[in-house]
Parts: structure tokens; sequence; C-alpha cells
């Protein structure tokens, strides 16, 4: 599913040295979880995002493994700290091999 | 000692128990070997982590979830009646704020969702939620 991915993120563009921010991601993607069957009895191939990772600056901030029990259009909220300015980097890996990527900076004031 | 008919009734209910309790465990295995594989066969203490999930989710297609563990290094959630119960590991950077992921999940059936973490000091934990599935993900 290379096509019509697109990756969302909401978090804040400001913050205060050391702040614990909120950070919200959504990708639409269908998820196929290869349990399905189409009309004629055949299952549907897996096709799922497996991995989610977040970082700041170089560091980790969450990696999810995901399986094929995660919804489809997959939905991740989580905590991170903001030592200083920099930026935000999501990564989402798809089972075809594609790679979705989102950035944001934030500004520490 | 002649067998009498309500020997035999005894007989035929208790196989008839005896069956069911082989067959219940069958899938439950699945996920007991997949929480195994998590931990490596370490001991798991109850508790101490905090799994959000409605009692009653009318579409099993968005069940969300919230996981979070004081001091986790990682937590993975499990499905013990999904056709796999592996559902989803959330490893925490230097960088998180906190233990703390929330997301959506898939549940086939009314089913436990299990929750276990990794503890800095290399236990684990686990808590198990009961939850009613009203319409089942999953497809099928």
């Amino acid at each position: 599913m290379a096509t019509g991915v697109k990756p969302r993120v909401k978090l804040p563009k400001t913050a205060s040295a050391g702040d614990t921010i909120t950070i919200r991601t959504l990708i639409n993607h269908k998820m196929e979880s290869g349990q399905r069957k189409d009309s004629d009895g055949n299952i549907v191939p897996r096709s799922i995002i497996n991995r989610f990772t977040a970082e700041f600056n170089g560091n980790s901030v969450i990696d999810v493994q995901m399986e094929p029990a995660i919804s489809s259009n997959p939905y991740f909220q989580f905590e991170s700290k903001v030592p200083e300015s920099g930026e935000f980097v999501f990564t989402w890996y798809d089972d075809d091999g594609d790679v979705y990527t989102l950035s944001r900076r934030i500004e520490v004031g | 000692m002649p067998m009498t008919r309500r020997d035999l009734m005894v007989l035929a209910t208790g196989s008839v128990a005896a069956y069911g309790l082989n067959a219940v465990p069958a899938s439950a295995s699945a996920a007991d070997d997949a929480i195994a594989a998590f931990t490596g066969g370490a001991e798991l203490a109850d508790g101490g982590v905090v799994l959000d999930i409605p009692e009653i989710a009318e579409n099993g297609n968005a069940v969300p979830i919230s996981i979070s563990a004081d001091g986790a290094v990682a937590i993975m959630v499990f499905a013990t009646g999904n056709p796999l119960p592996g559902v989803a590991k959330f490893s925490f950077g230097p960088l998180a704020a906190s233990s703390f992921g929330s997301t959506r999940i898939r549940l086939a059936r009314s089913q436990d969702v299990i929750a276990v973490a990794r503890i800095e000091d290399g236990t684990f934990r686990k808590t198990s939620r009961s939850v009613k599935v009203t319409i089942g993900g999953c497809g099928g």
C-alpha cells in the first residue's frame, strides 16, 4: 500500500526545557491482517505497518513493534521529554518495504 | 460391582468435562507461548501494570487501549482469544517521559487481554483484563 499513505502528528510547536509533552500520531493504512478471506474464499495476504518509531535529535522516545491486531489507520499516543530545541522524527515501516517519515521541529524558549 | 445406569451417566459427564478442560487451553497456550517468548520464561508478578481497556467493546475492530507501568522499559500486549496472540510491543527510549502508550486494537471475540511489562531491574509484571466484544474484529 504505497499510495495514499498520509502520516499525521500532533504536538506543540514550543515547550519549556525539560517539559513533558503529549504526542499523538495517525497514519492511514488498511492494516490487512492476513486473516480475512475475499469473496472467492482466498485469504487476503497480510499487509501491515509492522513498526513505528519516534526519535528526538537522534534519541529514541518510543519504538513500537506492531502485529496484525493493531486497528486500521494506526493511532498512537505517548509522552516525551523535551530537553532542548530540536526535531522529532517519526517513522513507520510497511510490510512491503516502504518507509514513511515525518519530522516536526519544536522550539524551547 | 454391576454397572448401573447411574454409573454410566456419571462416567459420561466426567469424560465430557475432561474433554472440555483439554479443549479450552488450546488457544490459551498460544498466548502463554507468546508471553514466554517475551519474558524468556521469567516469573510474572501480578499487578503493577495499568491496563486501561473498556469492559464492553462494541466494535472489536477498534478497541481503545492504554498501558503504563512505573519503571517499565517495555510493555507488550497480548490478546488471548485472537488468531495471533501478539498485539504490540512498546519499547520506551531514554526520552520517553513516562512508560505510557495508547492505541487502538482488534479483538476477534470476548477474551482476556494481558499486558506484560519488563521493569528496569529485569523483573516482569502483568495485568489481565476481561473484555466483552459485541462485534468481533479481524474479519473472518
